[in-house]
């Protein structure tokens, strides 16, 4: 399990995160939600060590990793995958070779055995036969899908997603939201992802915790996200045309 | 900071062994072109203004192969080459790990448990370490040969005269100097444009002043330490 406790970061004269505390359960998708600059991403990259806290408690099973040395850290991180915002693969590097670098890196298997594995997890998010392509000859989904198979090469104990669905359209972005899912309860792992998307929190939000301005304004599930009295959670909800029809539906 | 992390022991030597080969074909085997041309150009252009400059003719003609020698061995092929690659190598390694830093891709290493500063840097400085000595040895002979050609083809001197003269008064120590200053300026080259690169923050634009700066910091300090290490290795 992961847990913060009290997390704060300031930048010059901005209060960025405040106080923030939650605890992302073991197995299910954790979402961190909330408006454009909220701190959402933030908050992700206090928690894998982008960003030093200024003041707080990043808990991996009990381990405070911000006061880890370097060498824990790093130990730490390699049981993390991470879906970047934009993918983040490397240019230089295909498909088959980005997917099986965190194999080159840190297992001895033989190139079989490691290539086994790229296959696998390339079939694993629809990219099958894609192997020699580079990233600046794949799509939007498609390198999605492929920092996914990354992400997973090393069978990941936590996976962080930041925006997985940002400039995709609805259909890929349901594709990318479903394999999440798929993944995060076939291997156990536990998902935190930054969205502000209300579709995936819909399809997918097990846990969320909804920032406004840096702080925590509401814990829940799915379920109760869409009953909240909390004002500014609803009008994050309800902001857009097709949840207020979904929301007249709900009171009629 | 930045070189205590690059110095720290590799995660897998295997890895960095592959990156180091890799970057010896990047940074080293692909500067050669340009290093040639300009090398053959250079001792022809050296070669001919010394003969247009002596007009003592009291002046043996093998002066022309030693100056030619001299020129290129001393300070063309170590500073002058250095600097051009300096612009070539340094500018394209401070625009890779800058664009690398601005899309995430450093941080998706670090994620990983990887060492970014050690996997990304650690194999271009061994690397220009390993293959900048021998871009060296080429240019001098290709300036030295360079000189022959344009200088016996101009008709400033023989045949004989130029290779008699490139014999003449040669100290085996120059090119231990010579060789010493180069693998300080691939340090400094590369060091200084991983640098840039790695603390680059922002968009495109931020890439480009990067490099920029990684260029004119690197030939600075290499025409520093050029100075230090002559007054070292020549001031008797």
């Amino acid at each position: 399990m992961i847990e913060i406790k009290n997390i704060n970061k300031t930048f010059g004269d901005r209060h960025v995160v405040k106080d923030v505390s939650f605890k992302f359960l073991p197995s299910k998708t954790n979402l961190v939600i909330g408006e454009s600059g909220c701190g959402k991403t933030t908050i992700l990259k206090l928690m894998v060590g982008l960003h030093q806290l200024d003041s707080g408690s990043v808990l991996f099973d009990g381990l405070d990793f911000p006061k880890l040395n370097q060498d824990d850290q790093q130990d730490i991180r390699k049981k993390i995958g991470m879906l970047f915002q934009g993918g983040a693969l490397f240019d230089s590097q295909t498909l088959e070779e980005n997917v099986r670098f965190p194999l080159d890196m840190f297992t001895d298997l033989s190139m079989n055995e490691k290539l086994d594995r790229v296959n696998f997890c390339l079939n694993r998010v629809q990219l099958v036969g894609k192997n020699r392509l580079f990233p600046a000859e794949l799509s939007g989904g498609m390198k999605k899908r492929a920092a996914l198979a990354r992400a997973i090469a090393n069978n990941p104990h936590y996976l962080f997603c930041d925006e997985p669905n940002s400039g995709l359209d609805p259909k890929t972005a349901i594709v990318i939201d479903e394999l999440i899912k798929d993944i995060t309860h076939e291997y156990n792992i536990t998902t935190i992802i930054v969205s502000h998307d209300m579709n995936s929190v819909i399809e997918i939000g097990d846990n969320i915790l909804f920032i406004h301005k840096g702080e925590n304004y509401w814990t829940g599930n799915k379920s109760e996200i869409l009953h909240t009295t909390n004002k500014e959670l609803f009008n994050f909800v309800y902001a857009g045309e097709f949840m207020k029809s979904v929301f007249k539906v709900q009171n009629k | 900071m930045l070189m205590m992390r690059v110095f720290k022991k590799p995660q897998k030597w295997s890895v960095y062994y592959k990156q180091i080969i890799f970057e010896i074909d990047n940074i080293g085997i692909s500067s050669l072109p340009i290093v040639a041309i300009i090398s053959i150009f250079m001792g022809g252009i050296i070669t001919i203004q010394s003969a247009f400059s002596i007009s003592n003719p009291l002046l043996p003609l093998y002066v022309l192969g030693f100056t030619a020698r001299e020129s290129i061995i001393l300070e063309f092929s170590p500073t002058i080459v250095c600097l051009i690659l300096a612009g070539k190598v340094g500018s394209n390694i401070a625009s890779e790990i800058g664009a690398m830093r601005i899309t995430e891709q450093i941080d998706a290493l670090e994620i990983m448990g990887i060492n970014s500063a050690g996997y990304l840097i650690f194999p271009k400085i061994i690397a220009a370490i390993i293959i900048f000595p021998i871009l060296i040895a080429i240019s001098m002979f290709l300036g030295i040969l360079g000189g022959y050609i344009m200088g016996v083809s101009a008709g400033a001197c023989s045949s004989y005269q130029y290779i008699y003269g490139i014999q003449t008064y040669f100290e085996p120590n120059k090119l231990y100097y010579s060789f010493t200053k180069v693998v300080v300026f691939a340090f400094i080259i590369t060091s200084i444009a991983s640098y840039f690169g790695y603390n680059t923050s922002g968009g495109a634009l931020e890439v480009g002043k990067s490099s920029t700066k990684a260029v004119v910091y690197s030939s600075v300090l290499i025409l520093l330490f050029g100075l230090i290490l002559t007054n070292i290795f020549l001031n008797h």
